[in-house]
């Protein structure tokens, strides 16, 4: 035990640690409450295709020597807009046409960074995430975005419900499920454009699938999935980080093997109970 | 003026008119079925009844002070309500969401209400139970009693007994019927299964991208329009 906390207070001694750690945690907090409604809907595809969308902007910013926040989260916000209207119009092939947005804005991401002469992080830290790339900046816009992603499951909470169960009955009764498809969105694409450096574009939809179904797994209610999934996203954030420090592992992919494990634990839980259940009746 | 009224209305979307020469009025107290093939337009009236929808040309009007969000909806079931984690209260009270208005919050009231719907469809026992463990009956059920929250007036219902055993289809119809009958709702219902239809509705609306009959199940049943569409004829589009 004290040598954990031992480990843990060294670890937050570096301020770019502390950083890191305090992003990470409200990062996957809003990302697991996002992705209840964003799996529920079967919009999963939306959080992975925004992260490829917000490495070609970050790339595009790197090159233009801008800074990385102000044009990737109005990029991404613009990206998530367009691909919930591909997914709500099912006339176009929502799933191809999501792939093609995001795989195109890879490819713009890869061309420009390998152009650009003279920037000094690689390709490698954008697509897998570096620990050292959280600055105050990333630090207050995570704290202002936690802060609204909670009132807004707080306050909201039954119109989430609501328009997350059945979407043509909240329009029918008068509800504006357009704004809440599109508030979750944009909250999204903030998230993913915050967590993305840290944990790298191509792993940070773990954090928005991963709690969401591991919850899924053992939990019944709406609401206890919410709160679980929320739990076990910063939970598992935590164990990874300290594992990436302890032993020198790449944060990002630390922290979705965590979630990766926690997910398959589920899996077997929900199966032995659901065994046992059979076997009662 | 009746609950529901459709002068002159066409409906359609950017690529062209879906249905046209929409002229009916729905009664209070009506049981109203809509047939027709797939494509004959029925989906996009519900749509227009439920005013996500404006028409295209001509009118539909509400009246006898029916309110735009008191109309109570069954729509069809997606497929990921299936393994929805849901409890059966959370999904009947979320039938109350109108009535809300600002507020985050439903109030005793509401409760009271929702608690009220379960008991009159007979399912206040599975009130604690997950939505998805429930019986495609018991879950049309749940759907019924939120769409009750939302309304004491007009039930709109799309394909409801669709995936149903003949056992649930029939204690559904039932339902329904008793819902018409004692509690004096109006009911509008998008059906496929026309002998259920002539059965149980007093009203018909045969739909094929015009509108080919409205009247009474007894009128309807003397056309040769009905004759040739329960004999699984493609009737009434030539005559």
């Amino acid at each position: 035990m004290g040598k954990i906390i031992n480990i843990l207070s060294k670890m937050m001694s570096y301020d770019f640690m502390a950083r890191a750690v305090i992003v990470g945690l409200l990062v996957s907090l809003c990302a697991s409450l996002l992705g209840v409604s964003l799996v529920l809907k079967r919009y999963s595809m939306i959080g992975d295709g925004l992260s490829h969308v917000g490495f070609g902007a970050l790339a595009v910013a790197t090159a233009a020597n801008l800074a990385p926040l102000t044009v990737s989260i109005p990029v991404v916000m613009l990206a998530a807009f367009l691909l919930l209207r591909i997914s709500e119009n099912s006339k176009i092939q929502g799933d191809a046409a999501i792939a093609l947005i995001s795989t195109s804005a890879l490819a713009i991401g890869v061309i420009v960074i390998s152009v650009t002469k003279g920037t000094n992080t690689d390709v490698y830290n954008y697509m897998f995430g570096s620990i050292l790339s959280m600055d105050p900046a990333d630090v207050q816009l995570s704290v202002a975005l936690s802060i609204v992603v909670i009132i807004l499951f707080v306050f909201f909470y039954n119109k989430i419900f609501a328009v997350t169960f059945d979407e043509a009955f909240s329009r029918a009764v008068g509800t504006k499920a357009g704004v809440y498809n599109t508030l979750l969105a944009i909250l999204t694409a903030v998230t993913i454009v915050l967590g993305m450096r840290l944990m790298g574009a191509m792993l940070i939809s773990a954090l928005i699938i991963f709690p969401a179904l591991t919850s899924m797994r053992i939990c019944k209610r709406f609401k206890t999935v919410v709160i679980c999934s929320a739990a076990v996203s910063v939970t598992c954030f935590f164990i990874g980080v300290v594992l990436s420090y302890r032993y020198s592992l790449p944060t990002g992919a630390s922290v979705v093997a965590v979630n990766m494990i926690a997910f398959i634990f589920a899996q077997l839980l929900s199966l032995c109970f659901y065994s046992r259940a059979s076997i009662k009746i | 003026m009746g609950l529901v009224t459709c002068r002159d209305a066409a409906l359609g979307y950017d690529t062209g008119i879906v249905v046209s020469g929409l002229d009916f009025t729905v009664e209070t107290g009506d049981y109203l079925c809509i047939v027709g093939e797939n494509g004959s337009g029925k989906t996009t009236l519900i749509k227009g009844l439920l005013r996500l929808k404006s028409p295209v040309l001509g009118q539909i009007l509400t009246g006898d002070g029916l309110k735009a969000n008191e109309i109570g909806y069954l729509p069809q079931q997606s497929a990921a309500q299936k393994d929805f984690p849901a409890g059966v209260f959370e999904v009947v009270l979320s039938g109350r969401q109108s009535k809300q208005g600002a507020m985050p919050f439903y109030t005793r009231q509401d409760k009271r209400i929702a608690l009220e719907n379960l008991d009159k469809l007979g399912i206040a026992h599975l009130k604690n139970r997950c939505y998805r463990e429930l019986s495609g009956g018991q879950q049309r059920r749940a759907l019924l009693a939120r769409a009750l929250c939302a309304t004491d007036k007009l039930l709109l219902l799309d394909e409801p007994v669709a995936g149903l055993d003949p056992p649930a289809t029939k204690e559904l119809y039932d339902l329904i019927q008793m819902l018409n009958r004692k509690q004096g709702l109006t009911i509008i219902m998008v059906s496929h299964d026309i002998r259920s239809a002539l059965e149980y509705s007093t009203h018909i609306l045969h739909l094929g991208s015009r509108q080919l009959f409205f009247g009474t199940t007894r009128d309807y049943i003397k056309t040769d329009l009905a004759k040739g569409y329960i004999y699984g004829l493609r009737g009434g589009q030539n005559n």
